[in-house]
């Protein structure tokens, strides 16, 4: 392909190398305050630690609270980038071009989170190394920690690899304009890329390997995830319909993610051109129909112990449907999973903002459905006595506000230093398809062939 | 010849240490060590092998050089992208399942077998110690032998309706299952069968992740939450799997079913604390138990008394047996409802200690 430079590839690169060049206040200010809730939340730990658990409200009968919950709702929304990334750049989707690269930083950022929370939630973090020579193979925790670790490395891969040749233009074209450090940065990372036939080849041949692998590796993680509860004998986690449900639960928060990111991203950086409303939209669609697959995976996860209504049960829908939970739940059936469907079935309401408050609303509630999971499961008693209460402490509060910070930081210092869109396959898709006009609708555009198969 | 450079001196150095680490761990060290470090070899090993097959590619592609192949430089980019999945943790499970060991020998009873410590309450002699008018003696005097921490009441008397109305009581320690789910899902081994079949905790090893708390389904497992509060004698008590004293913050406690008094002679602290001899301690392997007072041949008493275990359906095969009952043998009457609160005996406290409630 000989290389090609016309006024729109110029415009795109330049989109591209914005966010590098100076940032303005907001953005300082934006950083710090993020920067002040990471702090925090850090005292908050090493308070944690120097006291011990008892800081936080967890017990001996509601052992698991809100670092849990925010260790699945992670890795959940982690799932983002293998959805958009790999499932439809296996599927040929060529819509998804401009948005891979942000969807697949969330993947490995979300991940980074989450472990994280298993670490804070331990009462003896400094013995972790004996997860490497006292491992149990038959503990589902042991499982997590090995499906977690294999995704985290596949997706920094998955998420690196792709991205060597736009750190090559990066490299070519800040070279000597930002602080060696950074310069340093990208001539290391864009490993001596110079875009000829051989090296492409090579890069398509390695991203086809890599999405391939990255699915399968993606459905596991999710699934063990939900092994950690469902391989206990306590009502309501003792279910076989974990696995799919966590992993269902994961694509929804994952897409609900990618569409906040995405349109904050956008508007910021200005990528109109690059991220429409058509990406929104088939975003949305996949929002609302992982919508319908949690309402489906809900009613069969009550109505089949239900109908039978052992006394256990009795107590979990009890607390979960009328009782201590049941502003939380409908919370989140009405904002979580309707309105969400409400908002992608009338024309009227498609639109960015509508679609950005659904996704609010949907990991939200999907937040606190994986609150539910943990807190109202641990919640039913096993044997005569009172059930226990639990309502999470300031200490962790701020450990998750910290991570929630931790996530969005990571996230914008990436927007900083790294390219947001996947420019060479943007190119490469153009000028496959009409290297004359620029591209409107790449939905509507016959399907190109697939890069990856040859 | 070309000549060789000091870097490539300084990375032969390094492959031929790490290859020497790793001969070593193989012969002498554990196996997760050579694991780890063929996974760090290989961590810095990709990514020079892509740097370089880039570098290569590039050669090739450039007219008259004489470099690698396409098709190589694709081959190895290709494996590099199936070998980038790999687990960060390594393949820890390797080095998997060693169960701590210390030094007391397991007992071994008459029939040249090891004995397997079993129990038998005979819920028809307890009353909750209504009549004594104390606490549930069998919880104060594990606490007290045990120096356990406020809240934590490892026999623990819960008080259940009974289908016909009125109460029972049931004194419940760890069930010591024989498929222990706790065991199961400890992801380092920190909990585990003895040979005497009894569940057993490290805690030394306890990493305080709390799964098998979450796996108990007799709510058995008790977490330090933080500095506990015990007395100064727990510092000087020595420590041991079978003698659970010294309550660590951060790690998971239980029952431990008295192993080393067992074996040394003499009945677990609940069972000789009992004022009514309602509990049961034997050898199921010799078949014979006692509460203190009287000796009785395990299966025929169970038989003959139509004992049963706690959830037996879930298949998690407690050691723990109970005769049906609400404490009529010794006179209480089954609407006399409560117990009262347990009180833990010692007021001054390790500094910085503080209770919690369950």
């Amino acid at each position: 392909m000989e290389p090609m430079t016309d006024e729109w590839e110029d415009r795109l690169e330049e989109r591209v190398l914005a966010p590098t060049r100076a940032s303005g206040r907001l953005w300082a200010i934006w950083v710090a305050s993020l920067a002040l809730i990471i702090i925090w939340g850090f005292v908050a730990y090493v308070y944690q630690w120097r006291e011990g658990l008892y800081v936080t409200d967890m017990r001996d009968r509601i052992s698991w609270g809100i670092y849990i919950a925010a260790f699945i709702f992670f890795t959940g929304i982690s799932m983002a980038g293998t959805v958009i990334s790999a499932i439809l750049r296996v599927s040929n989707a060529s819509w998804r071009t401009p948005i891979v690269r942000i969807a697949e930083a969330i993947t490995a950022v979300g991940l980074v989170c989450g472990g994280l929370f298993i670490i804070v939630d331990m009462g003896h973090p400094e013995r972790l190394y004996h997860f490497w020579i006292n491992g149990n193979w038959q503990s589902p925790l042991m499982w997590d920690m090995m499906a977690i670790t294999t995704y985290l490395t596949a997706s920094v891969m998955y998420l690196y690899v792709p991205m060597i040749p736009d750190l090559a233009m990066f490299r070519d074209r800040l070279g000597d304009k930002v602080s060696w450090l950074q310069s340093w940065l990208y001539r290391t990372m864009a490993i001596g890329w110079n875009n000829n036939e051989s090296q492409r080849k090579s890069l398509h041949r390695t991203v086809g390997i890599l999405m391939v692998v990255i699915i399968p590796v993606a459905a596991v993680v999710h699934t063990v995830v939900s092994w950690i509860f469902a391989m206990t004998t306590r009502a309501s986690w003792d279910s076989t319909i974990f696995g799919l449900f966590f992993v269902a639960g994961a694509i929804f928060s994952g897409v609900a993610t990618l569409i906040i990111v995405l349109a904050v991203l956008r508007r910021v950086y200005h990528l109109e051109e690059y991220i429409t409303l058509t990406h929104f939209k088939y975003l949305a669609y996949i929002m609302a129909s992982m919508a319908l697959v949690m309402i489906y995976s809900n009613v069969t996860e009550y109505l089949v112990p239900g109908y039978k209504m052992s006394e256990h049960e009795e107590f979990a829908f009890r607390q979960l449907f009328v009782e201590e939970f049941a502003k939380l739940y409908w919370f989140y059936v009405l904002g979580g999973l309707i309105l969400p469907i409400l908002i992608v079935s009338y024309k009227k309401t498609r639109t960015v903002g509508a679609f950005v408050v659904a996704a609010v609303f949907v990991n939200i509630g999907m937040f606190i459905e994986r609150y539910l999971i943990v807190v109202a499961g641990m919640r039913i008693p096993l044997l005569s006595y009172e059930p226990s209460n639990y309502s999470p402490t300031w200490v962790e509060w701020s450990v998750v506000a910290s991570g929630i910070a931790g996530f969005m930081m990571l996230l914008t210092l990436f927007a900083k230093f790294f390219p947001i869109l996947a420019v060479w396959e943007m190119k490469e898709e153009r000028a496959e398809e009409t290297p004359s006009e620029p591209v409107v609708d790449p939905v509507d555009e016959p399907e190109p062939e697939l890069e990856v198969a040859r | 010849m070309r000549r060789i450079s000091s870097l490539q001196v300084a990375r032969l150095a390094v492959i031929l240490l790490v290859l020497a680490a790793f001969i070593r761990a193989l012969v002498v060290g554990p196996v997760a060590v050579p694991v780890v470090i063929a996974l760090l070899g290989a961590m810095v090993y990709l990514p020079m092998r892509l740097r370089r097959s880039f570098a290569e590619a590039s050669d090739a592609a450039s007219p008259g050089a004489v470099g690698i192949s396409r098709r190589d430089a694709m081959k190895r980019l290709g494996l590099g992208g199936a070998a980038a999945v790999v687990p960060l943790a390594g393949l820890p499970a390797i080095a998997s399942g060693s169960p701590p060991t210390q030094g007391e020998a397991p007992a071994v009873g008459p029939s040249g077998r090891i004995r397997q410590w079993g129990m038998l309450i005979d819920l028809r002699k307890c009353d909750g110690c209504q009549s004594q008018g104390t606490p549930p003696q069998c919880t104060l005097a594990c606490i007290e032998g045990h120096l356990a921490p406020e809240p934590m009441e490892w026999i623990e008397v819960f008080e259940a309706e009974m289908s016909g109305g009125g109460t029972q009581f049931l004194p419940t320690p760890c069930q010591q299952c024989q498929n222990p789910p706790c065991v199961n899902v400890c992801p380092v081994t920190a909990t585990f069968s003895s040979p005497e079949g009894v569940v057993l905790i490290d805690q030394d090893r306890c990493i305080g992740c709390r799964m098998c708390m979450a796996a108990c389904p007799y709510d058995r497992r008790f977490f330090n939450w933080g500095e506990p509060a015990v007395p100064p004698e727990a510092l000087l008590a020595d420590y041991s799997f079978d003698h659970q004293v010294g309550a660590p913050k951060g790690t998971v406690l239980k029952c431990d079913f008295c192993p080393d008094m067992a074996r040394a002679g003499s009945l677990p602290m609940c069972v000789q604390a009992c004022p009514n001899d309602a509990i049961y301690y034997g050898d199921l392997e010799e078949d014979i138990a006692t509460n203190g007072s009287a000796v009785v041949t395990f299966s025929d008493f169970m038989a003959d008394n139509n004992s049963y275990r706690l959830k037996e359906e879930l298949g998690t095969q407690p050691r723990v047996h109970y005769i049906p009952g609400h404490g009529e043998d010794v006179g209480r009457d089954r609407h006399t409802e409560g117990r009262l609160p347990t009180k833990w005996p010692w007021l001054e406290r390790v500094k910085g200690a503080v209770t919690w409630s369950r």
